[in-house]
């Protein structure tokens, strides 16, 4: 990329990618992003250690809770350059809508609010259908530079 | 438990008594290797081991706030099963965790949970993850869930 060749930084998109691979945790869920400039797309691939539920195989709602976390923790990171590393959660809400099946789950996050030092985010997660989220979270980060 | 042997047991008194398989039955459960240790009506408690895999900052060890998460959960939603009198799964409508201050790398984490209460539809409940005391905790979470369809005790057994 032209803006690259001056400095030999990461891109902030490649930082992401690094944070994800990483971070024990998220490759215990098997996470994979995909960025497309200041937007990105998490993807958990079905596994069947995601199992919360043996009898209607349903996915557990604390993975697809911390998916979420990830997501939007990765989201904020994305578009927050002074931050050296990935911020921390204050607070969050988790609302299980739908079940979680036995397959791939993918989400998004999105900003609503960056203020200095906190950060107002939305994430959702869903299966077949966008528009029928599994999970959705509101979660609040800190961005006061390191 | 009573004496009556006609009498069955309350839904809490069977988890207690299978506190192991309850903790173990989940593969989501087992990857994060919580496991419950008391179990009363209505009141919870479990750990959650330090691990490598779960750790969510590689500079620090920390683990990372989703075990959190999906330990309170799991916490809540047996405290909410066991205050019912009767049976019933509960799944969780919402659930709000605020992170008070970042665990300690390599130590394991206490969670407990108490269902302070219960509707005909609904249990409200409320958690604490800490290292030694609820004076200084690392989260708390409260939650909702939504009681289920009847089910049989025995079902409980393998839960």
């Amino acid at each position: 990329m032209a803006d690259n060749v001056e400095t030999s930084r990461p891109s902030r998109a490649d930082e992401v990618r690094a944070f994800i691979t990483r971070t024990p945790f998220a490759q215990e869920m098997g996470l994979q992003c995909e960025v497309m400039g200041d937007e990105m797309t998490m993807i958990m691939p079905y596994q069947e250690k995601l199992i919360g539920n043996f009898m209607i195989k349903a996915i557990h709602g604390g993975a697809i809770a911390a998916f979420l976390e990830v997501t939007s923790q990765a989201q904020v990171f994305l578009v927050t350059e002074h931050l050296l590393r990935p911020p921390r959660p204050i607070n969050l809400t988790i609302d299980y809508l739908r079940q979680g099946h036995a397959k791939d789950l993918y989400a998004r996050a999105e900003i609503t609010k960056m203020g200095r030092r906190m950060c107002s985010v939305r994430a959702e997660a869903w299966q077949d259908e966008r528009a029928k989220p599994v999970t959705t979270l509101m979660a609040h980060f800190m961005v006061a530079g390191d | 438990m009573t004496d009556d042997p006609t009498s069955s047991p309350e839904p809490w008194e069977v988890m207690a008594e299978n506190i192991d398989m309850i903790s173990g039955g989940i593969p989501w459960g087992r990857r994060m290797a919580f496991r419950f240790t008391r179990i009363e009506k209505g009141h919870v408690w479990g750990l959650q081991p330090w691990k490598e895999r779960l750790v969510g900052d590689p500079d620090t060890g920390v683990i990372h706030g989703g075990v959190l998460t999906a330990f309170l959960d799991n916490l809540s939603g047996t405290a909410a099963s066991s205050a019912l009198p009767k049976p019933r799964f509960v799944a969780t409508l919402d659930l709000r965790l605020d992170y008070m201050r970042p665990a300690d790398k390599g130590r394991d984490i206490i969670g407990e949970a108490e269902c302070y209460h219960v509707t005909r539809n609904i249990c409200f409940t409320r958690a604490w993850a800490y290292h030694e005391s609820r004076d200084k905790v690392i989260a708390t979470a409260a939650g909702a869930f939504a009681i289920n369809k009847p089910r049989s005790v025995d079902s409980m057994r393998t839960m």
